[in-house]
């Protein structure tokens, strides 16, 4: 039963009043973040970051409050999707389609509760998920060499590109820039300063916190100039909020589905929320068949896509705590989280600092069963906060990126950075360019070449040794597989539209 | 159409130059096989060999805004830029406010609401900032205080 002592240690960190309050904090501020439009999970966190490490938290209390600040934007996201139509963030697109149709049939309310208790039993499960799979994981990762863990990331840049986009070469072309972006600084192994252009400032690389949020946060504020802040106030009002029990019940075969599917996505390197909440709708949609309603406001519609969402969610941890490899843009935010406070993801960190590991889980456990009680009789807090006009949300937001990125290094280049990071961003996402990937190349492009480069000095420079074991073998089958794959299936896999009214 | 197009010409030209420069990289003494300038020069070729295919197989164009949208995320930008600069001899209070005031405006073009979510903005982030989250800001220019 080492699971269970494992768990008690990290209830024994995370059950503290201090940390207890942070998680209460950390879900409260996420389920605003989650619900404002414009502000999703990964930006959210993204901005939060700086300003923890400045706190001078400690690893395992910035690690609660960022993890409760993750979920609780997962739980946010529902709200404007149902009442708006607007999805918070990606991965509750999908909850527009059912969603807004059955609050407009007024039953915004119920609406909102069933898909909170959804979101409960999708991250509940994965957790329960990730304790079970996370350890057996991370000791088959004892067995990676250097040339597995090129294939690995290479397979994460692959299937990210192929699954996330709509483009294979647009994909291609942001891993290019994130990882070329990774390469400027100076080098490792040589000492030698890289493609900085003789900038100083360049010399210890570009921070990726300022990368993140520039491309996140500050794209944002640009995409709100351009639109003047239209289309984010129209609404369904929100009359009383009771508990529906028969829906509830009604749904709890969908919830479990939904979940296992959700947390099978979101374990996949490069799936994530998206693809999680995506593969749930679809599963039950085709389980549900013409008669099921689908897309007009039945509550199997509002459940399977925030159950799927949140599962995947805590399934995304799994491969980003024991490979070091996020399986979404969020927890490559995360990632950027636990390397800002020199944790290192990786099989060594289940038995060198188990009870970071555990208080993680243990607090994930714990912002989940708040978020909860948080959600049902709060909701219409929530829904206050919509209110909050563009026109000041957004400039706090910029207001709050400079003096969190600012209060890190004190430097205006890295605002300068910032703000460059952000028209890119908006260009790139302009052109249907995805920019995870761009993110995930400056976290990994460090540790890939690493990888690649030790592998070589392992076989003396012999390129077959990269293909030389099984496990690498299979990673690169599927890593071009992840590539290849979704151009056949594009047809099949098409995304559906949002709903227009 | 015209839009990948142009993009997918930019990145190679910007991936040719990047591995140019990355044929410039100093070895040192203490080679590995791979060295240095490799990988770089691997990500290159992968980024320009992608502008290729989308030089050649192009999305269909954007809805690209008005120029005068452009305008005013061009204003944005130099604000931004501005702000940037003006933060550490101006202190917090000051560049805030009218950077925000600028974005607000920019966002939704009423002058008054503008400038008093510019100043609450200001005003209500120093608070917040320096005193519950005890960050060491400058409050005004160092000037006026001696």
């Amino acid at each position: 039963m080492d699971i269970l002592s494992n768990l008690a240690m990290g209830f024994g960190i995370a059950l503290s009043p201090y940390t207890l309050m942070l998680a209460v904090i950390g879900c409260f501020l996420g389920t605003i973040i989650g619900a404002l439009p414009g502000l999703g999970p990964s930006n959210g966190v993204a901005i939060l970051i700086p300003l923890t490490f400045t706190m001078g938290l400690d690893a395992t209390s910035a690690l609660v409050l960022m993890t409760s600040v993750y979920y609780g934007a997962m739980y946010g996201g529902r709200i404007s999707s149902i009442l708006l139509n607007i999805p918070g963030d990606e991965p509750a697109l999908m909850t527009t389609l059912d969603g807004y149709p059955m609050a407009k049939q007024g039953r915004a309310g119920d609406a909102l509760v069933l898909s909170g208790v959804a979101s409960f039993v999708g991250a509940f499960l994965a957790t329960v998920g990730l304790m079970l799979l996370a350890p057996l994981l991370a000791r088959v990762a004892y067995l990676f060499g250097p040339a597995e863990y090129f294939a690995l990331y290479l397979l994460a840049f692959c299937t990210l590109g192929g699954m996330a986009s709509n483009n294979q070469a647009k994909s291609a072309i942001a891993s290019a820039i994130g990882l070329g972006i990774a390469m400027i600084g100076v080098d490792n192994n040589s000492g030698m300063p890289r493609l900085t252009g003789g900038n100083l400032h360049l010399m210890d690389g570009v921070d990726f916190l300022v990368a993140i949020v520039g491309l996140f946060a500050i794209a944002e504020v640009f995409f709100f100039i351009e639109s003047h802040g239209k289309g984010s106030s129209i609404g369904v009002k929100l009359e009383k909020v009771t508990i529906p029990w028969a829906d509830i019940m009604a749904t709890k075969w969908t919830m479990l589905r939904a979940s296992f599917v959700g947390f099978i996505a979101g374990i996949l390197p490069g799936a994530g929320a998206s693809l999680g909440s995506f593969l749930a709708y679809m599963t039950e949609k085709s389980i549900a068949g013409e008669k099921g309603g689908f897309g007009t406001g039945t509550p199997r519609g509002v459940a399977a896509p925030e159950a799927g969402n949140n599962a995947a969610a805590g399934g995304a941890l799994v491969p980003m705590l024991t490979l070091g490899v996020p399986g979404s843009g969020t927890t490559a935010v995360l990632l950027a989280l636990l390397m800002t406070l020199n944790i290192t993801p990786g099989p060594t960190l289940f038995t060198d600092r188990p009870e970071v590991v555990w208080g993680l889980i243990a607090s994930l456990l714990i912002a989940n069963v708040v978020l909860l009680l948080m959600n049902v009789p709060m909701v219409k807090v929530f829904v206050r906060v919509l209110q909050v006009p563009p026109w000041v949300l957004l400039p706090g937001v910029t207001m709050i990126s400079f003096v969190g990125i600012y209060s890190l290094s004190g430097s205006y280049f890295d605002l300068l950075l910032m703000v460059g990071f952000g028209a890119l961003g908006y260009v790139l996402r302009k052109l249907d360019v995805p920019t995870v990937p761009v993110i995930l190349g400056i976290l990994l492009g460090g540790n890939m070449e690493d990888a690649l480069r030790r592998a070589m000095v392992l076989s003396d420079g012999d390129a077959t040794y990269l293909f030389s074991t099984p496990i690498s073998v299979g990673l690169w089958v599927a890593a071009i597989l992840g590539f290849v794959a979704p151009m056949f299936l594009r047809g099949v896999l098409r995304k559906p539209q949002r709903v227009t009214d | 159409m015209a839009s990948d197009r142009i993009f997918g010409l930019v990145v190679l030209f910007v991936a040719l130059a990047y591995i140019a420069s990355a044929t410039q990289i100093q070895t040192s003494f203490l080679a590995d096989p791979v060295g240095p300038k490799a990988f770089p020069m691997l990500i290159g070729a992968v980024a320009a060999l992608s502008a290729l295919v989308l030089i050649v197989k192009p999305d269909p164009d954007p809805d690209w805004p008005a120029s005068r949208t452009f305008g005013a995320l061009l204003i944005a930008v130099i604000v931004l830029v501005g702000y940037a600069y003006a933060l550490k001899p101006f202190g917090f209070i000051l560049p805030t406010a009218v950077a925000a005031g600028i974005l607000s405006y920019q966002i939704s073009p009423r002058p008054r609401a503008a400038a008093l979510s510019g100043i609450g903005l200001s005003a209500g982030l120093f608070v917040l900032f320096k005193f519950a989250l005890g960050l060491g800001l400058v409050a005004w220019p160092k000037g006026w205080i001696g």
